[in-house]
């Protein structure tokens, strides 16, 4: 056993007058937290195992369990924290990289709650949603900055390929490796039945997707996997991703454990091979080279579909995006450094990338200066938490939003972080086949239609608060957005008045 | 008429539905009071082997075998429903003998007790439906 550095985070508290010794939590815990005392006949926790799923919990069908954060503690310290200490003996037993998931828990402002939102009162009359038109859908794709006519006078309405959205939230790319296939085909129906789009993520679209191709955006990430006519051609969109906003700088990892036959065959990669996406794409050094790549990608299917640009959030990302909608991209989506990941370097999770808000800001700002703002479309994802960030996200300049973490949590996640481990007890960031067959898609998908509806209907009611009655008309309002606590810079970049100015 | 059937691709074997099953025709409002350190009698069961697993409960068959073979005139059909007289059963497990899905069996008193859709006690929609976290158990018109 040697020496113990880890104490456990969690504690597993068991109310023993409620417990009835159904054994559900032990059947359901992948991580083998509880087990039956055949002597007692009582249920034991080993919390040393647990990672806080809440999967007991929500089955526990007496409610005898709930699970508490230890109050073990080291001495008090407000720079040595205990998880700085615990980080170090993780490292010095193990000698490796900290793997962590989903997006930085660290506490680093949230600037969608540091923006209010405007109502009308007296001078402007506000709009009942239930009563009067109410427009949501919205198209992404470049649009034409001046009107044309043909040699008859008449306008010509030919348009770039557009994505048509009647929400404007679309499910961010996941793969089909990091998620698994209940989680994906969730994703698909619901995307269908709500008229948006999913993404396949970097890992190929497994044939039984095909069908979801009306509402699906296919990925081209670095690593190429599952790449190939068929699928260039088998979604609406094709999304080209340079990075994401957990992890910046960084390829995609998805070990060979996770490699079973559907997927090694789906990403077109031998069994049991580890899928290590390349940090860049080894084609694209410039403008021009990604230039080259959205042509290819045009030529490959007959310029009938929308090329989109996937970045995270970095340092100069103004000057980056104004690169990508010159590059011939129809659609820029930018990728916050809170957004999620199925594993990722902890260190650069938490430290690497900017917040969406002042990215999408300056962005907005800066291809309107250029006069190429009709390039392109703004798509930005990164902790879209709620309608209300949706609303913000609009008003900030976005053309529609993107959304994983809410996606995954309404399909059961409780954000335990621990994706990279494969055991989740939720059936979503698994391969394993027992632990997949937990999410039934048809469960899950009416999950997702349900949220995206209500965030539709809130989204329909503070636009109408506001005297607006389209996306169009909300579209880079800022006026419409005052901050609260924000000092002069912040406000700047946000392009945003204090409260009361 | 509506029959609760398993989709056993979506059975997680967590055998929840037995215990709502026990809890519902205990009578009781508590479930911890009514389950609590007792021996469990479901009405539904799972059953597992390996990785398979799915839940059985009496079938309500058109030609109901239990119905035929029970001496007492305990078990009778209303409506498609097969039910059981728990007063007029006598214990003799013909019905046991002749269930091809073992869905009839022994109660906590001796005499023999089924599922009954939840039609005869205060719960409504079969509880095992209501209680199954995936979905796996649905009552349904097929």
């Amino acid at each position: 056993m040697g020496i113990n550095y880890l104490y456990p985070d969690f504690e597993v508290v068991r109310n023993q007058d409620r417990c009835i010794s159904c054994r559900v939590c032990e059947r359901q815990c992948a991580n083998e937290v509880h087990s039956f005392d055949e002597a007692t006949g009582r249920m034991k926790a080993d919390e040393s195992k647990c990672v806080n799923c809440h999967r007991c919990v929500s089955l526990c069908p007496t409610r005898a369990l709930k699970i508490v954060k230890t109050d073990h503690t080291f001495k008090e310290n407000a720079n040595w924290k205990g998880e700085v200490i615990q980080d170090i003996y993780r490292q010095a037993e193990s000698g490796g990289v900290l793997l962590a998931s989903m997006g930085t828990p660290k506490d680093y402002p949230v600037y969608w709650d540091k923006m209010l939102v405007n109502a009308s009162q007296v001078t402007n009359p506000s709009i009942d949603p239930l009563r009067e038109p109410m427009e949501t859908r919205t198209y992404l794709g470049q649009k034409e900055s001046v009107i044309k006519r043909d040699a008859n006078g008449k306008i010509i309405t030919k348009t770039a390929p557009q994505l048509k959205l009647e929400i404007p939230i679309m499910f961010s790319a996941m793969s089909y490796g990091s998620i698994s296939y209940n989680a994906h085909k969730s994703l698909a129906l619901a995307a269908q039945e709500l008229g948006i789009y999913y993404n396949t993520g970097e890992g190929g679209l497994h044939e039984d997707f095909y069908q979801y191709g009306k509402n699906t955006i296919v990925q081209v990430a670095s690593g190429r996997f599952g790449v190939h006519p068929g699928y260039l051609n088998a979604g609406a969109a094709i999304e080209i991703k340079m990075g994401q906003g957990a992890k910046p700088g960084i390829g995609g990892h998805l070990p060979g454990s996770k490699i079973g036959e559907d997927i090694s065959k789906t990403r077109m990669i031998p069994l049991h091979s580890d899928a290590i996406s390349p940090a860049p794409h080894h084609d694209i050094y410039s403008i021009e080279d990604l230039r080259q790549l959205v042509f290819a990608l045009k030529e490959a299917t007959a310029y009938t579909k929308p090329i989109i640009v996937k970045v995270a959030a970095v340092h100069n990302i103004s000057a980056i995006a104004s690169g990508i909608a010159r590059s011939g991209a129809d659609i820029i989506a930018i990728d916050g450094f809170r957004g999620g990941t199925g594993a990722a370097p902890a260190r650069t999770r938490d430290n690497v990338g900017i917040p969406i808000e002042l990215a999408l800001a300056s962005v907005d700002e800066r291809l309107r200066q250029e006069g190429i703002r009709g390039n392109v479309s703004l798509v930005v994802g990164g902790s879209i938490r709620s309608s209300s960030d949706v609303l913000k996200a609009i008003a900030l300049g976005a053309d529609a939003v993107y959304v994983a973490t809410s996606a995954l949590i309404a399909l059961g996640c409780h954000l335990c972080r621990t994706c990279h481990s494969g055991k989740c007890n939720w059936g979503i960031a698994t391969q394993n086949p027992e632990l997949v067959k937990r999410l039934n898609p048809e469960v899950g998908s009416e999950r997702l239609v349900n949220l995206i509806t209500a965030w539709n209907h809130e989204l329909k009611e503070m636009m109408g608060g506001m005297g607006i009655n389209s996306i169009e008309a909300l579209r880079g309002n800022r006026l419409m957005l005052r901050g609260i606590g924000l000092h002069e810079t912040e406000l700047n970049i946000l392009g945003i008045k204090h409260a009361g100015a | 008429m509506k029959k609760i059937y398993v989709n056993e691709q979506w059975c997680l074997a967590c055998h929840l539905c037995e215990y709502y099953c026990a809890y519902a025709n205990s009578g009781l409002s508590d479930m911890v009071q009514a389950l609590k350190d007792k021996p469990l009698h479901p009405r539904i069961q799972v059953e597992q082997r390996g990785t398979v697993s799915f839940a059985v409960n009496c079938r309500h068959c058109s030609e109901p075998l239990c119905l035929k073979s029970c001496i007492a005139g305990a078990i009778t059909e209303k409506d498609g429903l097969i039910v059981i007289d728990q007063d007029k059963c006598v214990g003799c497990y013909s019905c046991i003998m002749a269930c091809p899905y073992g869905a009839l069996m022994p109660s906590e008193s001796g005499v023999m007790q089924k599922c009954e859709l939840c039609a005869t006690n205060s719960h409504g929609l079969p509880v095992c439906v209501q209680g199954c976290p995936n979905q796996a158990i649905v009552y349904e018109e097929r």
